[in-house]
């Protein structure tokens, strides 16, 4: 499958981010495993360890499997100083997990990130594709309720 | 074209060519920048930042280590606002460092101690926030402590740059950003051949050999056993720099009486199975040669060198030499020639090497290397562990007085002691071979052709009765991939190898600058120490392997002629594929003779 993937992209070194979105998105735990690294490493003839430091330096990408969910909470100073310590805070509680963790049940994983581009609306958390402004406790809640519930 | 510009550092006018840095200006005129992730041997990477000096007109200090020099530049390499600057990097990198100096294998070597101590540092400026992570231990032959590692990139240098190798990366980013194999899987699960290189060039104790000090001792304090040792023709010129003797002092029987006061049952040497593999060697390539063999024959003493030829070129695994390395065809003879002359149970023999090696640790863990019924060599020392085992035992190694080897296993020629420099394997071969194909003895022993620190050397020797021979020479895997990758091509299209005969040395320099050598083994030491093998070998009465009386016994008496069945069986091994990604086997690919 992996080797597919790679294949739809020309064997050139600048086409590395492009394969790993691709294999990440098409992964259903929506990371890149090591043997995925291998076929790419062979693929475009870069050293394993190379694109490990690749996958390890954009925070985009995963080596860890994660769940259907992926949060991703903004820690710029914008949104830090409208309190984004508190809406972690209320996440890590909702969801019984630290950062870079996963639920138990697969359903959310919960990271930090970089500036969202969209700090008129500090403090803000994207869920998968999807950009969620001006957070309050009340209304985390409301939008991890509404996405368990959906989920059922 | 590089252009001349004038340039004035801390006043002073100098005129230099605008393709240099300002640290490699500052050098050249003993100006003395402080750096810490700098070396002169490596690219810059201007991590640590402590290099910066003050260009007048500019607001911000700049990294010496990578700012080129440019015309009418009025440098300041010392102000109070640099000390400052300086101070408080180190300040930081401490607050976030294993500060356990007396008790770390580099202390006295670590380059941020000596830094900190010039700077006038305070460690206890800032609080220590280290969370002490564990140290990588999977390898057998190097140890990664990344508590006491600064990121500056060394290591990542060697290892990619150098050595081509790809085992070490940086992972994660920022404040985060830390050294790691791929995955954290550790050195043991990487393309790591354990060459060492990156311990040599770390400027601090985070990466180091894996000791096996705490064994041999215990083995020397048991009754019970008989301990034998050998040394590599390349320890006894680096050992004299540890104790105050000037670089390159050729110390080899001073290394013996020390060996003999910390208590080794039998003082023998590796030089002689030097002279051993060539026999061996020399006549395999006689053998190739007289055949009309298209496919090269490489050399097989250098472990990196093997495990790096299983992972990255293991199609050409049938053009190296099946002959062991010396090391391993010691430890072979020691539980069997040397057990049964000497009539002692070689259950009881622990056979220790002591060799300028991390990578020799692997190799005598290799489990096919048991031709004598025992694991042949038990244990290994790095030139550093030995140094350390000096001190441990209170040994003023400068005043020890001169000392003969044990007979038997130790007598050697010129030939056998320059293993220990890029391009001795090869020029010793060429001295033994020259004989096996005409029965007359060179004239002229000195191959001035493969000698020196080029990183590619070629030659042509004239052998009557054959004809041309076509030699080349890599030392550092970076070069030897420039070599096999000619042989790869030559091969596929013209069906033959450009070289007859190579010679490959994992490390630069070859074995005086193996990853197991002292601290501040850059390559202008390695050189020297290069230099020292060859005054030795043409300091003594016997400079040709088949000449070795004691070589000459051991066909003699016990193993026949080179290439014997039974030479066959104990100093011939076979070789193995191995993985890209984590280094392990995954299949055979040559056989053991039959």
């Amino acid at each position: 499958m992996y080797k597919e993937i790679c294949e739809k992209y020309t064997p050139e070194k600048d086409n590395l981010l492009y394969i790993l979105h691709d294999i990440q998105d098409h992964h259903p735990q929506h990371y890149i495993p090591e043997e995925a690294v291998q076929v790419v490493a062979e693929y475009l003839n870069i050293p394993t360890n190379h694109i490990y430091g690749v996958l390890t330096f954009y925070t985009m990408y995963s080596t860890k499997p994660r769940g259907k969910n992926i949060i991703r909470l903004c820690e710029s100073p914008p949104c830090y100083i409208k309190g984004s310590t508190n809406i972690l805070r209320k996440l890590k509680m909702l969801l019984g997990v630290n950062t870079g963790e996963t639920t138990k049940d697969g359903m959310f994983t919960l990271e930090l990130c970089a500036c969202l581009g969209v700090c008129g609306n500090a403090p803000v958390m994207m869920i998968n594709e999807d950009v969620y402004g001006d957070l309050t406790e009340e209304k985390v809640e409301e939008i991890i309720d509404k996405i368990r519930r959906g989920n059922q | 074209m590089a252009k001349t510009v004038n340039i004035w550092l801390d006043g002073k006018h100098l005129e230099v060519p605008d393709t240099m840095t300002i640290i490699e200006v500052a050098d050249q005129n003993e100006v003395y920048i402080p750096r810490l992730c700098y070396h002169p041997d490596l690219p810059p990477t201007a991590n640590c930042g402590v290099c910066v000096v003050e260009i007048v007109g500019n607001p911000t200090p700049k990294r010496a280590c990578c700012t080129p020099v440019s015309e009418g530049m009025k440098l300041i390499t010392n102000s109070k606002k640099l000390r400052a600057y300086r101070k408080t990097l180190v300040e930081m990198i401490l607050s976030n460092h294993d500060v356990s100096c007396p008790t770390c294998v580099a202390n006295n070597k670590c380059e941020l101690q000596t830094l900190a101590n010039n700077l006038g540092v305070d460690s206890d400026a800032l609080p220590n926030i280290l969370e002490k992570k564990p140290v990588d231990e999977s390898s057998l032959s190097i140890v990664r402590d990344i508590n006491k590692c600064i990121a500056c990139g060394r290591c990542i240098n060697v290892c990619n740059e150098t050595q081509t190798v790809y085992a070490l990366t940086f992972a994660d980013r920022g404040i985060n950003t830390h050294i790691d194999t791929a995955f954290s899987l550790g050195m043991a699960n990487s393309p790591c051949v354990n060459c060492g290189q990156c311990t040599v060039y770390c400027p601090t104790g985070a990466l180091h050999e894996r000791s096996e000090l705490d064994a041999v001792w215990e083995a020397i304090l048991d009754p019970d056993k008989h301990v034998i040792v050998q040394e590599a023709p390349s320890i006894r010129v680096s050992l004299g720099e540890e104790f105050g003797m000037p670089l390159g002092s050729v110390t080899p029987k001073k290394m013996y009486a020390a060996l003999r006061r910390i208590g080794f049952d039998s003082v023998m040497d590796t030089n002689f199975t030097a002279d051993l593999t060539i026999m061996e060697e020399g006549t395999e390539c006689v053998t190739k040669l007289k055949a009309g063999e298209k496919r090269p024959l490489i050399t097989s003493c250098s472990p990196g060198w093997i495990k790096f030829m299983e992972t990255y070129y293991p199609d050409l695994a049938d053009c190296v030499s099946t002959a062991k390395s010396p090391m391993s065809m010691f430890g072979v003879l020691a539980k069997t020639y040397y057990a049964q002359e000497n009539n002692i149970d070689p259950a009881k023999i622990v056979s220790v090497a002591i060799m300028p090696c991390t990578a020799k640790k692997f190799e005598a863990r290799r489990p096919e290397l048991r031709d004598s019924g025992y694991q042949d060599t038990d244990y290994v020392l790095t030139t550093r562990e030995f140094i350390r085992m000096i001190k441990e035992a209170g040994i003023d190694f400068a005043n020890l007085p001169e000392e003969e080897p044990d007979k038997g296993m130790s007598f050697y020629s010129g030939a056998g002691t320059i293993f220990g420099a890029t391009g001795g394997v090869m020029e010793a071969a060429i001295r033994s071979a020259y004989y096996l194909v005409t029965g007359k003895d060179l004239e002229n022993v000195e191959i001035q052709g493969v000698r020196g620190l080029e990183g590619v050397k070629e030659a042509s020797v004239e052998i009557p009765g054959f004809g041309n021979v076509n030699v080349a020479v890599a030392h550092g895997l970076s070069n030897a991939r420039k070599v096999l990758d000619r042989v790869r091509e030559g091969l596929a299209t013209k069906g033959e190898s450009p070289w007859h005969f190579i010679e490959i040395m994992a490390c630069p320099g070859g074995c005086v600058g193996g990853g197991g050598q002292p601290y501040g083994n850059d390559i202008a030491s390695r050189a020297r120490r290069g230099l020292a093998l060859y005054e030795e070998d043409r300091s003594l009465p016997v400079r040709q392997s088949h000449r070795n009386p004691e070589v000459l016994k051991v066909y003699e008496k016990f193993l026949g002629q080179p290439n014997s069945p039974l030479a066959l069986k104990l100093l011939h091994t076979y070789y193995f594929k191995r993985s890209v990604t984590n280094g392990q086997v995954v299949g055979q690919v040559t056989h053991k003779h039959q």
